[in-house]
């Protein structure tokens, strides 16, 4: 009698846990993002911001169109050619309006070099200027592009990285490139997944970094084995190598990637440099696919150091698609946000959003993944995302990219995709194995994410509701104040679719504040630099970047929101050079152009 | 997977069997412990090797969790406290195989799995596979929050053949080789149909087994003596069900079709079993053990 009262009681209890996780789940959407019926002003009031899509109305016309390899790996195509929408932003003439330069990838194709007229409109110059015609037959496609004043002649230079050659074009006063790639001694056919500049030795010159992703030695139009692929979906170690390229000074490199410690083979997707510990010098964070991310400590400009382990960032195997650097609570230290893998009830890596841990710092320094407690850790297939204060409240926000490949809606590869993903090495490696994809979509048609930075920890998404509706298969994000109103406005590039503008509109009591730096002792492109701004008791530190994010380089330029009725007391900047320079006071609203002092 | 390879939640008092010679008893391992103990060796070197575990916090609170359970709920239905090998078993499944960013579904997952064992019963012997059930569950409503081990654990040769000879010992060990044997081999004649009518690469349809998952789920769920009938040959012809109906599964793209299929062909099995037995020796039939 006492077992039957018991077991009906379990019953009970068993079934309110059956429900629970359905309970939860219907809790949890009925706070989810909010629907894209709001009004403008509304949302203005709100949320402090909203964005409209103007690519066209600006003269931008451009869709992405993605390479074809060998005939061999014809059934999964689609996958093997997912890559490859790049945006990066430069102000190529120096005329105070940033333009836009966007990479195309079918064998043949143009890329693009949207100058902005200054009035609203962009017009494509890069055939005039000569980088469009970078994607001839037998050269390999663009994978991306980075901009740096490598001569420090105080134009920026154009860096492109591909699946193929490499190339270096140097840039003649803002009138047009000249293509230098041999002379600069680069290599000559590298599968890169990405590419920054720094100046990681800071004796003035930029030097380059390049992420192999496909090993060095495949030709993905004349494959003499389908073996390419990686050897495991999350501890793949064949892939490209790596290249760190010192800039000799004179317009040629030298290759030290080996002798300064970095050897690795693993996929990189995306890299960022920034001084993660305060020495002065930039530490190199690699977000690699199938397997770990790796954190080089820079030591003194003289050996790379692999810390991620030692760091906490290179435990746990995820697919690395995206490193974005930022100080997420004005506490003057920078945050890593990794983008990986999520797919509902098959794969859920989550994305990574890296914070130094409280009380450590330097050699000590350990990170912890708090993307989960801040609300940025699902964002499906996500590729770029980048952090900048989209509504000028003083917090970085993050924009989120994703989508992998959006054809069939009704099919999807996913199956098969699992199936072979978690076989033996012998089977994964080798194209011929894989599946054919048929058609079938794969973690398509995904929803954006634009999560906006409550201050207090936690992020919210916003996407649809300001604006961010589209359902492309998203790759590169780059921020920029395209009309230059002390905004960042929002590019997107997007494989196989077409480059969205996203002008942004602030709530215009939300005040901001921008310096342009330029080197003379260090680099002139003042990569490296940073600007400490203490303002209304807060404190936040911004690093001019080489290219981060995924293909993707934002503005130089580095944008602050600061609220309301800020009262800044001091921007300090660190140039790369070591010298220290304070503004007092810099006046609110208003770009500031600053020459290191000599 | 789990309460298996001779795992008994039951206290010991009730399965008693004739004490062995002291000398015996100081040189053999209670056959209890094998499974926890290839499991846990599994976890170990997964984790050293690989790093496997979505953390060692949520692995940790799947195995509390379940021993918990265990405790308060046997406790309370044998009168005893129960021996916690079963458990720790099903506790360390949902560990290893559950993959979440978030804490609660290891705790749910868990709970789930060792109150099935007291809930889910006719004639006093549980149906599922208590994992099985746990992780199954969770799956099918909560995807968005829940996925299962797949890829996490390397896609290389030297992990798997360590893991099939410390299993085939321990399975030998405890009479249940046949299972496992009878799965490996139904599955590859199912993949060798599969690419017949998809016409995907053979290859590409035994990836799947060439994986973690599968290994786990080979050695510890569908061994699971309290979930699957008693007879020998009995026991293969579930082996060759699961995988039969694993093969429509997949034909269907369901990823995680082998859980799946043993959710649909353990418990189908053993109420065939029970009513077999049932109609045999009715009215006077001997309970089935816990």
């Amino acid at each position: 009698m006492k077992k039957a009262v018991l077991r009906i009681l379990l019953g009970a209890v068993f079934a309110a846990l059956l429900a629970m996780p359905v309970v939860l789940k219907y809790a949890s959407e009925r706070q989810a993002t909010p629907s894209a019926s709001a009004e403008s002003a509304a949302v203005l009031a709100r949320y402090g911001f909203y964005v409209q899509e103007v690519a066209r109305a600006a003269g931008i016309e451009f869709t992405h169109q993605a390479p074809s390899f060998d005939p061999q790996l014809d059934h999964i195509m689609p996958q093997m050619a997912s890559m490859g929408a790049a945006v990066s932003i430069v102000d190529v003439d120096r005329d105070g309006w940033l333009d836009i330069y966007v990479t195309n990838s079918r064998e043949g194709s143009r890329n693009r070099l949207y100058r902005n007229l200054g009035d609203g409109s962009f017009r494509d110059m890069a055939a005039d200027m000569g980088v469009a015609d970078v994607n001839q037959v037998g050269t390999g496609v663009s994978m991306g592009a980075v901009w740096g004043d490598y001569d420090n002649d105080g134009y920026e230079d154009l860096f492109l990285y591909k699946w193929g050659r490499p190339e270096l074009f140097r840039n003649e006063a803002g009138r047009r490139f000249v293509r230098v790639t041999e002379h600069a001694g680069l290599p000559g056919w590298i599968n890169a997944g990405t590419a920054i500049w720094l100046d990681y030795d800071r004796d003035g010159f930029l030097d380059l970094f390049i992420g192999g992703y496909y090993a060095e030695d495949v030709n993905l139009w004349k494959l003499t084995t389908t073996k390419i692929m990686p050897e495991s979906f999350e501890y793949a170690q064949n892939g490209g190598r790596k290249y760190l390229l010192r800039n000799r000074g004179d317009g040629t490199f030298e290759d030290v990637t080996a002798k300064l410690g970095i050897t690795s083979r693993r996929w990189a997707l995306a890299a960022a440099a920034a001084d993660l510990r305060g020495t002065g010098y930039p530490d190199l964070f690699i977000a690699n696919d199938y397997g770990v991310s790796e954190l080089y400590f820079n030591d003194g400009g003289k050996q790379f150091r692999e810390v991620g382990k030692q760091t906490g960032v290179g435990f746990a195997p995820k697919s690395g698609m995206n490193a974005a650097v930022g100080d997420i609570f004005n506490q003057g230290q920078f945050a890593i946000y990794v983008t990986n893998i999520s797919e509902e009830g098959i794969l859920l890596q989550g994305n990574n959003l890296w914070v130094p841990r409280a009380g450590t710092a330097g050699e000590d320094l350990k990170y912890d993944n708090l993307a989960r407690s801040m609300g940025v850790e699902l964002g499906g297939w996500s590729w770029g995302a980048q952090f900048g204060d989209l509504n000028n409240d003083g917090y970085l926000d993050l924009y989120l990219t994703n989508g992998y490949i959006s054809a069939d809606r009704q099919r999807s590869y996913w199956y098969d995709f699992s199936k072979v993903a978690g076989g033996n090495t012998a089977i994964i490696s080798d194209a011929k194995n894989w599946p054919p994809m048929e058609g079938r979509s794969l973690s398509g048609y995904q929803r954006k994410r634009v999560w906006i930075n409550d201050g207090a920890g936690r992020f919210f998404d916003v996407a649809p509701v300001v604006g961010v509706t589209d359902t492309y298969d998203g790759r590169a994000v780059a921020f920029a104040d395209l009309w230059n109103r002390g905004v960042l406005d929002v590019v997107v590039a997007n494989q196989k679719g077409p480059l969205l503008l996203y002008r942004n509109t602030v709530a215009s009591e939300h005040q901001w504040i921008a310096f342009e730096l330029e080197g003379r002792i260090s680099n002139r492109s003042a990569i490296g630099a940073q600007v400490r701004l203490v303002w209304n008791g807060q404190e936040h530190v911004q690093e001019v970047s080489g290219g981060c994010g995924f293909a993707a380089q934002n503005q130089r330029r580095l944008h602050f929101g600061l609220g309301k009725q800020p009262h800044i007391e001091k921007a300090v900047i660190r140039w790369p050079s070591g010298k220290i320079q304070t503004l007092t006071a810099p006046q609110v609203g208003q770009l500031h152009r600053v020459k290191e002092p000599v | 997977m789990n309460s298996d390879l001779g795992v008994s939640t039951t206290p010991a008092s009730a399965t008693a069997t004739p004490s062995p010679s002291v000398e015996a008893r100081r040189f053999s391992l209670d056959k209890r412990y094998l499974a926890p103990l290839l499991i846990t060796c599994i976890l170990a070197a997964g984790q050293w090797s690989f790093g496997m575990l979505e953390s060692y916090s949520r692995t940790g609170l799947a195995i509390v969790t379940a021993l918990v359970i265990e405790l308060i709920v046997g406790r309370l239905f044998w009168g005893q406290w129960p021996h916690l090998a079963s458990a720790y078993v099903s506790g360390i499944s949902v560990g290893i195989l559950v993959r979440s960013p978030a804490f609660w579904p290891y705790a749910l997952g868990s709970t789930l799995s060792i109150t099935s064992k007291y809930v889910l019963r006719v004639k006093d012997r549980h149906l599922w596979n208590p994992s099985n059930f746990g992780i199954c569950v969770m799956l099918l409503l909560v995807p968005d929050t829940v996925a299962v081990l797949s890829i996490q654990w390397g896609n290389y040769l030297l992990p798997m053949v360590i893991i099939w000879i410390l299993g085939s010992i321990i399975i030998w060990q405890v009479k249940r080789f046949h299972i496992c044997a009878t799965y490996v081999l139904s599955f590859l004649l199912f993949a060798w149909v599969r690419s017949w009518i998809t016409g995907h690469p053979f290859l590409a349809e035994v990836a799947p087994i060439t994986g973690p998952m599968y290994q786990l789920f080979i050695f510890f769920m569908i061994t699971d003596p309290k979930t699957t009938v008693q007879t020998t040959w009995g026991q293969c012809v579930v082996a060759f069900l699961v995988a039969l109906v694993e093969m429509i599964l997949r034909l269907n793209e369901s990823v995680y079709a082998p859980l799946y299929a043993l959710f649909l062909v353990g418990p189908s099995a053993n109420l065939s079993e029970i009513w077999w037995h049932s109609r045999r020796s009715a009215p006077a039939s001997a309970p089935y053990p816990a």
